[in-house]
């Protein structure tokens, strides 16, 4: 909870006066007895004056106006301290959430982000609002109550200190016993958060399995799960009131006790003793509230330690440097050099790739299912980085000449047009989502791009063009509709490289060969890599990588490829069916 | 108040709970008045220490004993009904967590479709969270609350009724005083729970597809984007918090009043004989704590507020008409033929959007389908509308010459196997992923099922083989891996039917045609329909359905539609065209 004080930075202000105003309402409290014993006292018993006691009446009003004035300050400052405070923590936590790398997300998991930025930061903020609101008036009053105590007898105001030191223990005991639970309870309510979303976006394929009924049983383990959770924490907090009020109670019973046998000798008198006990009780009233505050504090602090958790997960993927870097001048755009890679838990996935690309150049990258060319490509834009144990110092993913551990982020990646193998557009409009890039692109370059992609046809054919909205991952197109966005997407600013990641797979043939044809002619010097199945796609390409379990296992023109490497040959000879008799007599060459 | 309205549906819907609710209420009642009582022991010990010499020592032991007793009795019961309220909050709130998953999963699949899964998602953790802890709340303040007002209520009355009529009459002013800023705020809480789902939505894109905003260097964007929501919360949540949180010092200035007045009231009619001065002490003492209750439940306002809102987004959901019940709908046929026969049917997702028109279309059983056409053309729909995830907006469809939509929808779904493209895997194990199209699948027929898919190798070389465990995403998992896993999973539940759609895409093509050649033993004799654009599926079909704009266009065999030379020919060549000429 502490950790995230620098959040209030900028609510010093609020933080002060809000408290200050509390304590000037708690001090204004206290008059009213005074007052009102005045009435009694002086009005009735000494003056019988209804005039008299009718002004005191007006004090007590005005008592009661400047009372309100304080504390409406007091809300306000809790409201805008404790808002704004949240406001910054979900700020933080998703600019941060921004520059983790794919293996902190995995872990971290997008449900559970989602809860932490939403739930978490919630009550964190509840928590701030009532430690303004209340932190200040029951210390007053105890502090207070405790000296009151000592003035009027101090051996018997011992009573009182071992009393507050009990409740201390009592707090202390259910908070550290609590706190883990609270945490446990948190992680529970991610479980259903994953489940929830899971269920979502599978829910056509649970259907089909007809498989509703365990899905709801899953979700119902998890929250009767998170039920049992809560109730066993429930049972601990739950004991905070009762003995803070046991204990407060015992001592006034001692006081009572130990006044008696001080009265009977002549040292005390029985005002003495009813003023400790309204004293008493004046701090249990305060105590009770402390403990509730310990009780929200303690589900705050395990929902701050999860924020802090996520703000504290140093992203894997750094960038070194903001600075623009110099790129070296003639060197080939894209270069690998004895690449290795793996994820964390498992063999390699590439193991030392090297090979050249010319600016300009179209490269294809092909090879079996799960052979590693799609990781392969990752590794440019740097979602991951190269396996250093298995890559040589010199060795790595060079563009331009310059490694791309060297670039900042932008540089690097504001260069690519990435298509990436799942077509997921933004919620928004069909605008917004070709604007990704280079926010400011006119609707020239937009038609432009649609137009390369094969999309303008049926974006123009929308009632409202490039207004027309897009529901979330762009389920309003079909899958087809969906990748050819997503392809004039990245078309858009003239990326210096485009990387088509099996980009065409939900493209039927004549769109799939109009689009190559139409990117061909207007992709400039800009250099592409294609990763695809199908030869025909790069059966042109200046160069093709042939990828066969993480390992290169050829590299050239098809022609030279169908001769050397066996394993392309496979892959073009499975899809003779798919040719034409010209390709055929070229196959069989 | 609609919101009120709302919450009050949560608790008339835990009528099961109301037994443990009295006993909660009983405990209430127990440790309030033993709560009163305290006080006046206190005081009665104290009468028995008058001065030096004159102390009762045996009737302060036996007080004192009395107030231990009730000490303890306060303790455990308000620990009691502390524990019994959080117990019956905590589930109500899974409660409403199952119904509200329950019903997720029973809504016509356009809603699900059409609605922001981050909201969803929302609603059923932070909607409900709130609701739970506004129960925790009303029910403590409104069960001790209670107890207290009735108790102070006979203690005043009995010492004068005209002055405790005051009392009543005036402290409940302070509720309206609530209620009306109550009702000035709901608004903004309701806006402020909209913006919590908003805010989920948001993340939910944006992380879940953080790739993408790497790629595009989108994080800054992202972030004001977000930065602009965000504030719009701080905003609405700022006013929605100092509204609420107005009430209690609004309450408590009234009651501060009605206390004053209390005071002047009875000082004027001690003045004038009718009271004594321990009268006045004693009433304001009990007035006060009268007016306790009234500024307690105000104090959470805020609390209750919100979970006003947010059983309204709740129940929103939970109101929203399930898919047409089917209880009494007939089972589907016994060891299913697959004849399917469309019968003039039309579709559009919208009403303004017409998509597929007067359609028919008959398939034999044992047929193998093909259907080619644009993107777009309406080839899912297709499937949409045979899997009944839509219904036919008029015509009917016939599996073995009975109208699907008068089937068991569960029934009619198990007669399908199916592999879209969008290859959607569950966070478990492979081998609890294979097996969820028939989970009694012995292990060796699951790997069976690998084998044909050709997942089987694969997965044999994942750190921990069958019981790899899929992350969230499968993202240790390739796409076509993906794809292979839902193709093994749908072989293992032998359909009668089988619908691949795009199910190969991003298969390379050697391991596709051996997975086709599997296909095509196991559906020897059955009916398949497949949407593809690669030519080796397609080839071999027994009719290819060339679908453009939501209508067929052409029907035949490949080398049939090739010699006819129309719009699938064009399709077929198109290609090649292009391949010579770049």
């Amino acid at each position: 909870m502490l950790k995230l004080r620098r959040f209030l930075k900028d609510y010093k202000k609020e933080c002060i006066i809000g408290p200050l105003c509390k304590l000037f309402e708690a001090v204004l409290e206290l008059f009213v007895p005074l007052v009102m014993a005045n009435i009694i006292d002086v009005g009735i018993n000494r003056l019988h004056d209804a005039g008299y006691v009718l002004r005191m009446g007006l004090l007590l009003v005005l008592l009661a106006a400047t009372g309100l004035t304080s504390a409406l300050f007091c809300q306000y400052f809790a409201s805008k301290a404790s808002q704004g405070a949240g406001t910054k923590i979900r700020r933080a936590l998703f600019e941060h959430i921004n520059t983790l790398s794919h293996t902190e997300l995995d872990r971290l998991t997008t449900p559970s982000l989602i809860t932490r930025i939403t739930n978490d930061a919630n009550r964190v903020q509840q928590n701030i609002a009532m430690i303004i609101r209340l932190l200040t008036r029951a210390p007053f009053i105890v502090i207070g109550s405790l000296i009151m105590a000592m003035t009027i007898n101090l051996r018997l105001s011992l009573i009182f200190f071992g009393a507050a030191l009990l409740i201390g223990v009592t707090l202390y005991l259910v908070m550290t016993r609590t706190i883990p639970m609270f945490s446990a309870i948190q992680k529970r309510l991610d479980k259903i958060g994953l489940l929830t979303r899971e269920n979502l976006s599978g829910n056509r394929v649970i259907r089909a399995f007809s498989r509703q009924k365990q899905e709801c049983d899953r979700v119902g383990d998890a929250a009767e799960e998170l039920s049992r959770a809560s109730i066993r924490a429930s049972r601990i907090s739950a004991l905070l009131n009762p003995v803070t009020y046991a204990v407060t109670n015992i001592a006034i019973i001692l006081i009572v006790w130990f006044g008696a046998v001080n009265v009977n000798i002549g040292d005390m008198s029985t005002g003495d003793i009813v003023a400790l006990v309204s004293y008493m009780t004046q701090i249990l009233l305060a105590m009770i509230v402390v403990a509730n505050l310990v009780l929200l504090m303690t589900q705050g602090s395990a929902s701050a330690a999860r924020i802090n958790e996520v703000l504290e997960t140093e992203p894997s993927i750094k960038e070194k440097t903001k600075e623009f870097v110099p790129t070296i001048k003639d060197s080939p755009k894209i270069e690998f050099k004895n690449v290795s890679f793996k994820y964390s838990d498992g063999d390699d996935v590439l193991s030392d790739i090297s090979f050249s690309v010319k600016r300009g150049q179209t490269v294809g990258i092909i090879g079996t299912t799960g052979c590693g060319k799609s990781t392969l490509v990752n590794l440019i834009p740097r979602f991951y980085d190269v396996d250093p144990a298995h890559t040589p110092t010199d060795g790595g993913v060079f563009i331009d000449g310059v490694n791309v551990k060297e670039y900042p982020f932008v540089q690097l990646r504001r260069q690519i047009g990435m298509v990436p193998q799942k077509s997921v557009l933004f919620s928004g409009t069909v605008r917004d989502n070709l604007r990704l890039r280079s926010r400011d692109a006119d609707d020239d370059e937009l038609i432009k791009a649609l137009k390369i992609a094969q999309a303008y046809d049926f974006v123009s054919k929308l009632p409202k063009g490039l207004d027309s909205k897009v529901e979330q991952g762009g389920r309003n197109f079909s899958g087809g509709q969906r990748q050819r966005l997503c392809i004039a997407r990245a078309l858009v600013g003239d990326p210096a490289l485009l990387i088509l990641d099996d980009s065409f797979s939900a493209l039927d043939f004549a769109t799939d060969a109009a689009l190559r044809r139409a990117l061909s002619e207007n992709k400039g010097d800009s250099t592409v890599m294609i990763v695809t199945q199908r030869c025909s796609t790069i059966k042109n390409a200046d160069l093709i990588l042939v990828l066969h379990d993480g390992e290169l296992a050829g590299a050239g023109k098809h022609d030279d490829l169908f001769e050397t490497c066996g394993v392309y040959r496979e892959i073009c000879l499975s899809q003779q069916s798919d040719s034409n008799a010209g390709d055929k007599k070229e196959a069989a060459k | 108040m609609k919101n009120t309205a709302s919450f009050l549906r949560v608790i008339r819907r835990m009528r099961r709970y109301y037994g443990l609710l009295l006993l909660a209420l009983i405990c209430a009642v127990i440790s309030v008045s033993l709560t009163l009582l305290i006080p006046v022991l206190v005081g009665r010990a104290i009468d028995n220490i008058i001065a030096e010499g004159q102390v009762d020592f045996e009737a302060v032991i036996r007080i004192i004993a009395l107030i231990a007793a009730a000490l303890v009795g306060v303790s455990v019961f308000q620990w009691l009904m502390n524990w019994l309220i959080n117990l019956i909050s905590f589930r109500e709130v899974r409660d409403l967590r199952r119904d509200v998953f329950r019903k997720l999963n029973s809504v016509p699949l356009s809603y699900i479709d059409s609605h922001p899964h981050g909201d969803l998602i929302s609603r059923v953790i932070n909607d409900i969270d709130a609701v739970g802890d506004g129960l925790t709340q009303i029910f403590l303040q409104l069960f001790s609350g209670v107890v207290t007002i009735l108790g102070t209520l006979i203690f005043m009355l009995t010492i004068n009724p005209m002055i405790a009529l005051a009392v009543v009459v005036l402290t409940p002013l302070s509720l309206f005083v609530a209620a009306f800023i109550g009702k000035l705020t709901h608004r903004r809480f309701t806006e402020q729970q909209l913006l919590n789902g908003d805010i989920s939505a948001y993340v939910n894109e944006h992380v879940g597809n953080q790739q993408l905003v790497k790629a595009f260097s989108f994080e800054n964007e992202a972030c004001s984007e977000f930065d602009e929501l965000n504030q719009r919360l701080f905003t609405v949540g700022f006013k929605a918090q100092f509204a609420g949180a107005l009430a209690n010092p609004g309450t408590r200035f009234v009651n501060a009043m009605v206390y004053a007045a209390v005071g002047v009231f009875g000082a004027l009619t001690a003045i004038s004989g009718a009271l004594t001065v321990g009268q006045i002490s004693a009433f304001l003492t009990y007035a006060n704590q009268y007016t306790k209750p009234f500024n307690e439940v105000t104090g959470v306002l805020t609390q209750l507020s919100t979970a006003f809102a947010a059983s309204e987004r709740v129940f929103e959901v939970l109101d929203s008409p399930d898919e047409p019940d089917d209880s009494g709908a007939k089972s589907a046929p016994e060891g299913c033929r697959g004849d399917v026969r469309i019968d003039d049917i039309s579709f559009s997702y919208t009403p303004d959007k017409p998509l597929i028109r007067n359609f028919s279309l008959d398939v034999k059983s044992g047929s193998h389908v093909a259907i080619v056409g644009p993107t777009g053309c309406g080839k899912t729909t297709l499937i949409n509308l045979l899997m009944r995830f839509y219904e036919v907006d008029s015509g009917r469809i016939l599996l073995d010459g009975v109208d699907i939509s008068t089937m068991k929808r569960d029934e009619l779904r198990k007669c399908f196997g199916m592999v879209l493209q969008e290859s959607w895997l569950f966070n478990g194990t492979i081998m609890e992923n294979l097996r969820y199209g028939a989970e009694n699948a012995t292990d060796e027929q699951v790997i069976a099922a690998a084998k044909s898919a050709h997942a089987h190798s694969f997965i044999r070389r994942m750190p921990r083989g069958y019981d790899t465990v899929i992350g969230e995403e499968g993202s240790n998992l390739s796409l076509g891996q993906r794809q292979l896993l839902c193709i093994a999973r749908a072989m293992l539940t032998d359909p009668r039917v089988l619908i691949l759609d795009e199910a190969t895409s991003s298969i390379d093509t050697l391991t596709e045609i051996r997975v086709q050649k599997a296909f095509a033993k196991m559906m020897k004799g059955r009916t398949s329909f497949v949407v593809a654009h690669r030519l080796s599926t397609i080839r071999e079909s027994d009719v290819i359905l060339v679908m453009r704009d939501g209508n067929i266009v052409e029907q035949g065999a490949h080398d049939e539609l090739l010699k006819k030379g129309g719009f699938y020919a064009r399709l077929y060549y198109s290609q090649f065209d292009t391949e010579r000429s770049s």
